[in-house]
């Protein structure tokens, strides 16, 4: 189990590595002087000049790439083009919106995909099954932001259960914190939950159909037990899987969901910086996503093998 | 008292009969055996005695458990028999076993879902069990995960589940078709253990008919969902009535005879081959590990000879076979097919290629469904320079179905309106087509029934004598190798261990391997003479 962590710990290291090449290579061959973008079209020479000596862009592209990764190794992600603000706190505070908003979503998601999942594969074919899957397709094909805005037009502005947008603040205690969220979790989380609710099903389909569960009910047990001490833990590998793609997604990719609910999230952080030619900006909150993504996806690894003991012995 | 009492019953499932009108007793300390080809619902009545059958089963008729009508009752008093009253053994141990869980938790599973003991007395019981059925804790602690286990440790654990509440009846179906013959003498000799000690009934499923009579007091003899003989088994090896029966002990046992071969012309010479195997790294910067799956193996096959090659799973049969094929490059050694490299550049030589065709075990999986039988025996051609076309190609296919026992109108059919045995037919049709100087068979006969696999082999005799055949037979069926090859090898752990005419080798085996092998390979009693046919 060590070994196959270190292992998997030894090539998270090597991708983190590769990655930080890529994005910053992709990022210096975008079109666009950041220098020039800021001053505007009528800049003098020598201010202009000037600037690029002060942003560092004078450097030669491997000074700028050494300096940028061992900045970010201290905490230090650089200072905003436009901001003229560390982008490590510009970060941090999108951060605390952004992370408790992916894991809240996460957290509905797996809450509302498991038993579904389950209860549909126990009544396969039957009526239960079939509104579970009807559901989940339809989950599936209803956009998140329209989805988002019939939240808003029902719960915030015909029930008045909740705010419309914008985010209350962590300093005002976690409910109040929470209560900002839970309209934008749930329009990210359903779509999802649509999703791992199928995959849940067919996995555990799947693993019905397998000879050791067969000789589960041949032991005496029940089919539900059979389904629970046998089936779901077999199951949980290829549901894993879709997990650690989700929470990636959830933390990157809600920059719609952000913008409909007017939150302060990293989405909405790297689509201005983007629009502002903030190059350091977006290199970092892209190099950090990334880190996110490679990180969850060693954890799916280690949770495979916390599953699976075929996978700790074969280091 | 009986412990088992099946009367009368009929199946239907989804409509479709299956069973008709079964009956079927078994004392304690009994053990029946009940037997047939593939479809002869020899599985679902065992399975109806567990009430696990597939969706949508009707049942009529009487299975009198101990007293207690099994179809009558609810789920929940089902749930309590199975696992306590009755035991069950499957015939796939690879996946009869739980990945995830270990064997310890697994066992033990069987005694705490019956609430049988308290915990602690479960584990005390699992260690018994399982060292009864010869996994003493000290080697194969209750931790141990069943892909840390063989086929046949893992087959022990399944019976060790299957036991751990002392049943009173045991249920084994195919419980050793899957495993190696020295393997499957050892589980036959457990489970003929258990059932005197334990003084439990057994019901036996299997197709393997010298099993059966080696093993049962006995026999029933099941077709299309209908018994068609019963008996105790002296009295039915030996006064069998019923034709189906005749038909099947004398298929089991089927003899073909080969024409004498001709020329000693070599035609594939292997010389001192060796396929080496990386194992995976056991540390990042370690080098990896190297397994040996052919060690220094060298033969030489003569034109028109017919060649077998019999050893266990694991014994490098199967790599060497790919070897010849050129599939894989060899790290010693050279093999040739009529003087010329098999492999050579880092892929096959097709110049060789074409001079050689094999046949594969799986009737089913080895044909793309959705060719049209035409196309599919003339796969060969793309070797060639000049494959026929038009008529030509529509003569070469009409002759080959004919010559397998098919019809030319078959080929315009898909490979699923056929069956198993028919299937193996057009692979032959396939293999021979291009005319090829040799032919690897690599268990070609293993999937199949005796019946059908008896008229394969009369099928290869005959082709025998009208196309020269020249063949390697892999197969791990000792009487099947005897009477379809004129020289034999043994391989165990990737050397040939023992070469020799086939007669030769059998009756006077040389190694102690192979004396291993054929006595633990079940064997039909003889039958007297007298015995009218």
């Amino acid at each position: 189990m060590l070994r196959y962590s270190l292992k998997r710990a030894f090539s998270l290291a090597i991708s983190l590595a590769v990655a930080s090449l890529v994005i910053f290579a992709v990022i210096e061959i975008a079109p666009g002087d950041p220098a020039s973008f800021m001053l505007g079209v009528n800049a003098q020479p020598d201010t202009l000049a000037a600037l690029r000596t002060e942003l560092g862009l004078d450097q030669s592209k491997a000074e700028r790439y050494i300096s940028w990764i061992t900045g970010m190794l201290r905490g230090d992600f650089g200072t905003s083009y436009t901001y003229r603000t560390p982008v490590s706190q510009m970060i941090a505070d999108r951060m605390w919106v952004s992370l408790p908003l992916a894991l809240y979503a996460l957290a509905l998601s797996t809450a509302i995909a498991f038993p579904a999942g389950i209860y549909a594969a126990s009544r396969r074919g039957k009526v239960g099954d079939l509104t579970v899957m009807s559901a989940t397709q339809l989950g599936v094909a209803i956009p998140n932001f329209w989805f988002a805005m019939m939240l808003v037009l029902v719960f915030a502005i015909n029930l008045r259960w909740f705010n419309a947008g914008g985010f209350a603040g962590w300093d005002k205690g976690l409910a109040a914190g929470l209560h900002s969220l839970t309209l934008p979790a749930i329009a990210l989380a359903l779509p999802q939950a649509a999703i791992l609710a199928r995959v849940m099903r067919s996995a555990l389909l799947d693993i019905l159909g397998e000879d050791f569960m067969r000789t589960a009910r041949a032991k005496g047990l029940s089919r539900r037990q059979a389904l629970w001490r046998h089936g779901l833990r077999n199951a949980l590998i290829p549901v894993l899987t879709i997990i650690g793609l989700q929470f990636s997604f959830l933390l990157a990719g809600s920059i719609i969901i952000e913008q409909v609910f007017y939150l302060p999230g990293l989405g909405r952080l790297v689509f201005q910086a983007i629009s502002a030619r903030d190059l350091i900006v977006v290199e970092s909150v892209v190099m950090l996503l990334v880190f996110a993504v490679i990180t969850v996806n060693f954890l799916v690894d280690l949770a495979y093998a916390a599953v699976d003991p075929r996978l700790r012995s074969r280091t | 008292m009986s412990l088992l009492q099946i009367k009368d019953l009929s199946l239907s499932i989804h409509g479709i009969e299956i069973l008709q009108r079964v009956n079927l007793t078994i004392a304690p300390g009994e053990i029946v055996a009940v037997t047939g080809e593939s479809g002869s619902g020899k599985s679902m009545t065992a399975l109806a005695v567990m009430q696990l059958l597939p969706a949508g089963s009707e049942t009529t008729g009487s299975i009198l458990l101990d007293g207690e009508e099994v179809l009558d009752l609810p789920e929940d008093r089902m749930c309590e028999l199975r696992g306590a009253a009755v035991g069950m053994v499957f015939q796939e141990p690879m996946t009869a076993l739980n990945p995830v869980k270990t064997i310890g938790d697994q066992v033990m599973e069987t005694i705490l879902i019956h609430r049988a003991m308290p915990r602690d007395k479960a584990e005390e019981r699992a260690r018994e069990v399982l060292a009864r059925v010869g996994l003493p804790p000290e080697r194969y602690p209750l931790g141990r995960y069943p892909h840390e286990l063989s086929g046949g440790q893992r087959q022990r654990v399944v019976i060790a589940m299957a036991i751990a509440l002392r049943p009173k009846l045991l249920i084994a179906d195919e419980p050793t078709t899957a495993l190696d013959v020295t393997t499957q003498a050892q589980i036959l000799d457990l489970l003929k253990g258990l059932v005197r000690e334990y003084g439990m009934g057994m019901l036996m499923i299997t197709h393997d008919l010298a099993v059966v009579a080696d093993m049962a007091d006995h026999i029933t003899v099941m077709r299309r969902g209908e018994v068609v003989e019963a008996a105790r088994t002296r009295q039915l090896l030996t006064g069998m009535t019923h034709p189906y029966t005749k038909m099947l002990f004398a298929a089991s046992e089927h003899q073909v005879s080969l024409p004498e071969t001709v020329g000693q012309m070599p035609l594939l010479a292997v010389a001192n081959v060796v396929r080496d195997y990386p194992l995976p790294r056991t540390s990042l910067f370690a080098r990896p590990g190297q397994h040996r799956a052919v060690d220094h193996v060298s033969f030489t096959l003569h034109q028109g000879e017919r060649l077998g090659l019999v050893g266990e799973s694991g014994c490098g049969k199967s790599t060497l076979t790919r070897a010849i094929l050129g599939l894989e490059p060899v790290q010693a050694g050279h093999i040739l097919l009529d003087g010329q490299p098999v492999y050579s550049g880092n892929k096959a030589n097709l110049a060789v290629r074409r001079k050689m065709q094999v046949v594969f075990q799986d009737p089913y999986g080895s044909f793309n469904p959705r060719h049209r039988v035409d196309r599919l025996v003339t796969e060969p051609f793309h070797l060639l320079e000049n494959p026929p076309m038009g008529s030509e190609r529509r003569d070469r296919i009409a002759e080959m179905l004919t010559a397998v026992g098919l019809s030319p109108d078959d080929s315009g059919k898909y490979i699923h309106e056929f069956s198993g045995g028919q299937r193996q037919r057009i692979a032959i049709a396939r293999a021979l087509i291009i005319r090829p100087q040799l032919i690897l068979f690599d268990e070609a006969v293993s999937a199949l029934d005796v019946s059908v696999r008896a008229q394969i082999l009369d099928l290869l005799a005959d082709l025998c004598a009208s196309y020269d055949l020249t063949y390697l037979f892999i197969s791990h069926d000792l009487s099947v190798v005897r009477t379809i090859t004129d020289r034999v090898m043994v391989m165990q752990a990737g050397r040939i261990v023992e070469q020799g005419e086939t007669e030769q080798v059998f009756s006077d085996p040389q190694h102690p391997y192979t004396e291993a092998l054929i006595a633990a390979a079940p064997r039909l009693p003889r039958r007297r003479p007298m015995i009218a046919r």
